[in-house]
């Protein structure tokens, strides 16, 4: 009967089946799914408009009427949280989509190629020898501060990680006797990079994913509450805690609920890159 | 030992180059002239030109940036607009708060991180393995703006036992100022805790497994000996690496912690540099904390390489 059940099912129903064996990977990704379900229905789900000032409940704590309490125009924290979702998850989506390009065709380039490899390995040095935030800052001092600029920021700082990851993976399999046997055939190095070798390391690239996906979401939240990031007037959970913080003495929960939502969205996607990881690679279980 | 250390050095050194390059060259992407940038809004065609010239920046890219290295390598990070003053000053005297901050900030992340890691690896799979793992992995995951302005709140507006920003009087005793730092290095502490934790827990589970191992534990000796006396020292080995590439990020990635608690240290004075757009004490600062973390990389490597033989070697 199981057996039946499983040749039944489809195998995008195996994976999520794998992956959710364990709980606290399930509830990772449920309390992501309500986040990001949350932003894209912001119009909708949320209590108030995200820019509604009301003066005369100005920092009120949490209430039946404003359940988060409201911040120093008196606007509704929840409904900002929410559609603060979209831009901080936006900028994180958008980070992670561009690094992953960036850093997938260099990775490849710097695997494959023999001659590129020293290059692009010795840069990816340089860059990680700057802490992330402070590579962060420099790229939109000179691009300047705007949400695209942001994203194109930390895609840069965010690349040579997954350039690694890839070129690593790229020399294993190029080794490997059928990718040996397509280049016999006289299969272009293009279609062999794009058909055998980028098929194969498609599972290391989506754990690495998730994981930038969280660094992004902490990274925008530090760049904006320097100012150096999204223009202020922007609600995302990082501006909401910048322009929040010197009502902290009266008003914590100002600066409290900007954060938890920060610390929830990267804690599911690290959660979720775990089980990802266990589940493709068991041997990289213990490493890390 | 000594091929080891030279084929690191040119490693580090190739790196410098790379960093000091793309530092150079991203910078003359910003928009705006940095002649008339420094001399404002009331400068004349005339005296940007003038200025452009005793700078030179009329020059081809190429000769200003071999000009721009030559000053580097004689010591010397060029002017900031802003401060009026040599950026190797401005940069030397923000150096002893971010430098006490990362020490500080990295022992409390190895206080933390290395018994909670040894314990979590001996007690694998159990409860408290479990807590431990989970609690790292959480404050992986908290930005440490946000802890510090709860640690604010908390330990210094409302017990009242911290001051709440800053560094004191200059002319404070250094224990009184000193002071200044325990939140902010408790908040990076907890945070970086995190992956030394996982690391040392990752270690101290490979060296359990090895046949040495077994066999002291087939000796009949007591467990608590086999953990201390002969997979405590081994496992601590690769921890240092670590340890050591977690002091050396601090130094110029503590910024966003620096600027919540106000402290005038070097990421501070990033972040000054970046609003005012002060072009040069940026690029420095960027060329020194990049030397600062190749060469405690290379520390690290050397220290290393003297606790493991095999690493020599490969």
């Amino acid at each position: 009967m199981d057996a039946m059940v499983m040749a039944q099912a489809s195998p995008v129903r195996l994976f999520f089946k794998r992956l959710f064996r364990r709980k606290l990977v399930l509830i990772a990704t449920l309390v992501l799914g309500v986040i990001v379900l949350a932003a894209l229905l912001a119009p909708w789900v949320a209590p108030f408009k995200p820019d509604a000032m009301r003066m005369a409940r100005r920092l009120k704590p949490p209430s039946d009427i404003n359940w988060l309490g409201t911040d120093e125009f008196g606007r509704d924290i929840l409904s900002r949280m929410i559609f603060g979702g979209r831009a901080s998850l936006g900028i994180g989506a958008a980070v992670v989509v561009l690094s992953m390009s960036i850093g997938t065709l260099f990775g490849l380039l710097a695997g494959y190629v023999k001659g590129l490899d020293a290059l692009i390995m010795r840069l990816a040095d340089a860059m990680m020898a700057l802490p992330d935030i402070l590579l962060a800052i420099f790229l939109v001092a000179i691009l300047g501060p705007s949400s695209g600029n942001v994203v194109l920021a930390l895609s840069i700082v965010y690349a040579p990680r997954v350039v690694r990851v890839v070129r690593a993976s790229t020399l294993v399999v190029s080794e490997l006797p059928f990718v040996e046997a397509a280049r016999a055939l006289g299969v272009s190095t293009f279609r062999i990079l794009r058909v055998h070798v980028l098929l194969n390391v498609a599972s290391p690239i989506l754990v690495q994913a998730t994981f930038i996906f969280a660094y992004a979401v902490l990274a925008e939240a530090g760049l904006s509450f320097l100012g150096a990031g999204v223009p202020p007037e922007v609600p995302t959970w990082g501006t909401m805690i910048a322009s929040g913080q010197q009502y902290a003495d009266d008003a914590f929960w100002v600066v409290l609920f900007p954060g938890l939502a920060i610390v929830l969205a990267a804690l599911s996607l690290q959660l979720i890159g775990d089980g990802l990881r266990d589940m493709l690679d068991p041997k990289l279980r213990k490493a890390l | 030992m000594a091929r080891f250390f030279l084929r690191r050095l040119a490693g580090l050194l190739i790196v410098m180059a790379l960093v000091a390059t793309m530092v150079f060259f991203l910078t003359r992407l910003a928009p705006g002239d940095p002649a008339a940038l420094m001399l404002g809004d009331q400068a004349t065609v005339q005296d940007i030109a003038k200025l452009r010239a005793t700078y030179g920046l009329d020059q081809p890219l190429l000769v200003q940036f071999g000009l721009w290295v030559k000053e580097i390598l004689s010591g010397n990070l060029g002017q900031s607009i802003f401060l009026q003053r040599p950026v190797t000053q401005a940069l030397s005297e923000r150096a002893e708060p971010t430098f006490f901050l990362a020490l500080f900030s990295v022992s409390i992340a190895a206080l933390i991180g290395i018994p909670a890691g040894i314990a979590s690896a001996v007690w694998r799979g159990r409860w408290l393995d479990q807590c431990l793992s989970g609690l790292a992995m959480v404050a992986a995951n908290i930005p440490s703006f946000w802890l510090g302005l709860i640690f604010i709140q908390l330990f210094a507006v409302k017990l009242g036992w911290f001051p709440v920003a800053g560094y004191g009087d200059p002319g404070a005793p250094f224990l009184l100022r000193l002071q200044h730092l325990v939140l902010p290095a408790s908040v990076l502490g907890i945070v970086n805790s995190a992956l030394i934790t996982r690391f040392t827990r990752a270690s101290m589970l490979d060296i359990l497994s090895e046949d040495f191992i077994r066999t002291a534990r087939s000796k009949g000796l007591a467990e608590r000996v086999v953990i201390w006396r002969h997979a405590f020292g081994n496992a601590l080995i690769p921890v240092i690496t670590v340890v050591g590439l977690t002091a050396a990020l601090l130094v110029g990635g503590a910024i966003v912690t620096e600027t919540v608690f106000g402290l005038p240290g070097i990421g501070n004075l990033v972040v000054s540099a970046v609003l005012r757009r002060d072009y040069p004490v940026i690029q420095g600062a960027l060329i020194v904390v990049a030397a600062v973390y190749v060469l405690i990389n290379l520390a690290v490597d050397l220290i290393y390489a003297l606790a493991d033989p095999r690493v020599r070697a490969g």
